[in-house]
């Protein structure tokens, strides 16, 4: 599948600690994610899960007292870079968050809105229906795209949270618990919607739930916090080692449910 | 029997659940009261009000109505007056009130007003409140017809069309609140126009871009005392600044407008702006802040810039709530009488406000003045003007509390 050109990692970071002031918050992570893969972030509640990912889209930076050091390489520039500007980062890497954060307009506006900002010149419409497709929302939502997105349930505005990231062509998409806040039929859905997307993008998502991690991910990063309270990644392998030949006592300790 | 156990058992349990129940009854009095008295107190204040504004009303007419026409009062046409007043006023008198607005184009009940006060010249002996009128009417009959033989006796509501399209005039009977509606309203306006966009500026940059540091902690604390300073202070303020500094500016002279001095509406209308501005900052940041966060994450996330965050939808979605709030702190600045007593209001004026650069009046400068009379039947169209003023009050109130829930949004 791959040829020389492109990269074999869509992203990975070298050293890179996430400060809150004088607190370190996420320590020396070294992960290399593969491009269309599903990597999953898990580990116990305050471990740093939600912080690293949202590191790799610079979402930390509207912390004030935040600042990172270390490296993320994404086609080997640096994305905390001098050059760099984080909207231009979230332009190439976008986000799904734990609760779905439809904005409070029409269905069609949701996915336009983002592709309208960018300059998006090609055909609204078509976009609008190809990313609806692309997140299996379209024939459910087909005959009501100037309805407010707030008319949807739960699980499909979550799937429209997925289409409006897919409508800006990121190359990555990074998901925080995308489903935490769906009962577990919707969550399927997600699932489901995972396999299909990473065709085409490469994933990266933060799961309190282990079985999700097993089930939809081919690589597993395990973050715990160390005695000075900061989080790492003290495990980085393939999803089926890690849940049943993890090398690390605490990541079995942690996958088995002993604790955590 | 359990040794450890340290808490009241059966009958004593059943007795100090009596006090407590107890306890909790003399609260809830005391708080039900509290309620009661402040309802009382706007029940007095509304009675007081309308007390005042209807009313009997014994009147003389000094001329015989009979020597001027043989038509019934009642059933005089526009026409008909018209060729009394012209016959009847000296024509320089006639000459003066066409020259204010000319005769033709007047109504018949202002026509009549004149009609009353030019030339029958009515005369009004004495007035009483509702209260009397309703609960002594006979006695009140009686004693007129002894005190007053020639007067008539009518009972008379203060606040009426008529009254709310006159002018002021020096005969309580006639005086109107017109001028000081306009002058009200060019106020509001003026202070609407000049708050809004600062108010609202200041409120985004505080909210959206500020960093929260030492300096803007200032800021915010400062602001919040500014809503709690006294209006009088800042009448000072718009003396100094808009009424003597800006005078230029103020007066319209740069504008080419030579026939006034800085005590203009506009002077006013900016006293009014910045008296209102620190409200308008505090309710735009609450509104502002009422914004979800995962809205401005969500723009972030598909590649939004800050600016664009903020236009597209901080804004509009709390455009409805920095609205209800201007309109409240506005409700505020219509009611404000001190500082615009220390910029120059007019105390008498009988022109409608043609533009900024006007003099003017307001509605609580009119109340003031009137009460400040000693003729009864001008603490009787205070009261008029003040229920006027309290009807623009609740009107604005309520445009507030529809905008509220017209916008409503849920997240």
């Amino acid at each position: 599948m791959q040829n020389n050109q492109t990269p074999e990692y869509a992203i990975e970071t070298k050293d890179l600690s996430i400060h809150y002031g004088s607190f370190v918050a996420v320590s020396n992570v070294n992960i290399k994610v593969e491009r269309l893969k599903i990597t999953a972030i898990i580990g116990p509640s305050g471990c740093g899960k939600s912080t690293l990912l949202r590191a790799f889209n610079r979402m930390n930076d509207f912390v004030p007292s935040s600042h990172v050091t270390g490296e993320i390489l994404l086609h080997g520039q640096n994305l905390y870079g001098k050059n760099v500007d984080p909207v231009q980062v979230r332009r190439k890497i976008g986000m799904v968050f734990q609760k779905p954060n439809p904005f409070p307009k029409s269905i069609y506006e949701n996915i336009s809105w983002g592709a309208k900002i960018n300059g998006f010149k090609g055909n609204m419409d078509d976009l609008v229906e190809q990313s609806l497709r692309s997140a299996a929302l379209w024939d459910e939502v087909k005959d009501k795209l100037k309805k407010s997105a707030y008319e949807l349930s739960g699980g499909q505005q979550q799937r429209l949270c997925i289409a409006r990231t897919i409508a800006i062509q990121p190359d990555i998409i990074l998901m925080d618990e995308p489903a935490s806040a769906l009962d577990p039929i919707s969550t399927l859905r997600i699932e489901e919607l995972m396999q299909e997307l990473k065709k085409n993008y490469t994933i990266i998502i933060v799961t309190h739930n282990m079985q999700q991690a097993a089930r939809v991910s081919d690589y597993t990063a395990m973050m715990m916090i160390d005695d000075k309270r900061s989080g790492g990644v003290i495990e980085f392998d393939d999803t089926k080692k890690i849940f049943t030949r993890p090398k690390d006592k605490r990541t079995e300790d942690y996958v088995t449910g002993r604790f955590g | 029997m359990n040794t450890n156990n340290h808490y009241p058992q059966d009958e004593s349990f059943r007795a100090s659940l009596n006090t407590r129940y107890r306890t909790a009854n003399i609260w809830q009095a005391i708080f039900m009261s509290a309620l009661l008295v402040a309802l009382i107190s706007l029940m007095a204040l509304i009675y007081t009000v309308i007390d005042g504004a209807f009313g009997y009303v014994a009147f003389e007419y000094k001329k015989d109505p009979a020597t001027f026409t043989s038509t019934p009062l009642e059933k005089l046409s526009k026409e008909e007056l018209l060729t009394i007043l012209k016959s009847k006023l000296s024509s320089g008198a006639y000459k003066k009130l066409d020259g204010e607005q000319p005769m033709q184009a007047r109504s018949q009940a202002d026509l009549y007003s004149l009609f009353l006060e030019r030339l029958v010249q009515l005369d009004t002996k004495q007035i009483w409140s509702m209260t009397d009128s309703i609960l002594h009417g006979a006695e009140i009959k009686a004693e007129t017809a002894k005190k007053y033989p020639k007067a008539k006796v009518e009972f008379r509501s203060w606040v009426s069309p008529q009254f709310l399209s006159s002018p002021m005039s020096s005969k309580a009977e006639f005086a109107g609140v017109r001028t000081a509606i306009l002058g009200s309203l060019w106020l509001v306006g003026i202070a609407l126009l000049f708050a809004l966009p600062i108010g609202t500026g200041a409120a985004v940059y505080l909210q959206e871009y500020a960093p929260k540091n030492w300096f803007t902690n200032i800021i915010q604390m400062n602001i919040n005392n500014l809503a709690g300073v006294p209006s009088i202070v800042y009448g000072m303020l718009g003396l100094a600044i808009f009424v003597r500094v800006l005078e230029p500016l103020t007066s319209g002279s740069i504008f080419g407008v030579t026939d006034s001095n800085g005590r203009t509406v506009f002077s006013a209308g900016l006293t009014m702006g910045v008296l209102v501005l620190p409200l308008i900052i505090i309710n735009a940041q609450e509104a502002i802040k009422a914004v979800p966060d995962s809205l401005r994450q969500a723009a972030y996330g598909v590649g939004a810039t800050k600016w664009q965050t903020v236009w597209y939808h901080v804004l509009p979605n709390s455009i409805a709530g920095i609205l209800t709030g201007s309109i409240l702190a506005l409700s505020r600045a219509l009611g404000e009488t001190a500082p615009l007593i220390i910029v120059g209001a007019s105390t008498f004026i009988s022109v409608d406000p043609s533009g900024p650069f006007s003099k003017f009046t307001a509605l609580p400068i009119q109340i003031y003045q009137w009460t400040t009379r000693a003729q009864p039947e001008f603490h009787a169209i205070a009261a008029g003007a003040i229920l006027i003023l309290m009807v623009l009050l609740l009107t604005l109130n309520a445009t507030a509390i529809l905008l509220r829930n017209r916008f409503q949004r849920k997240y």
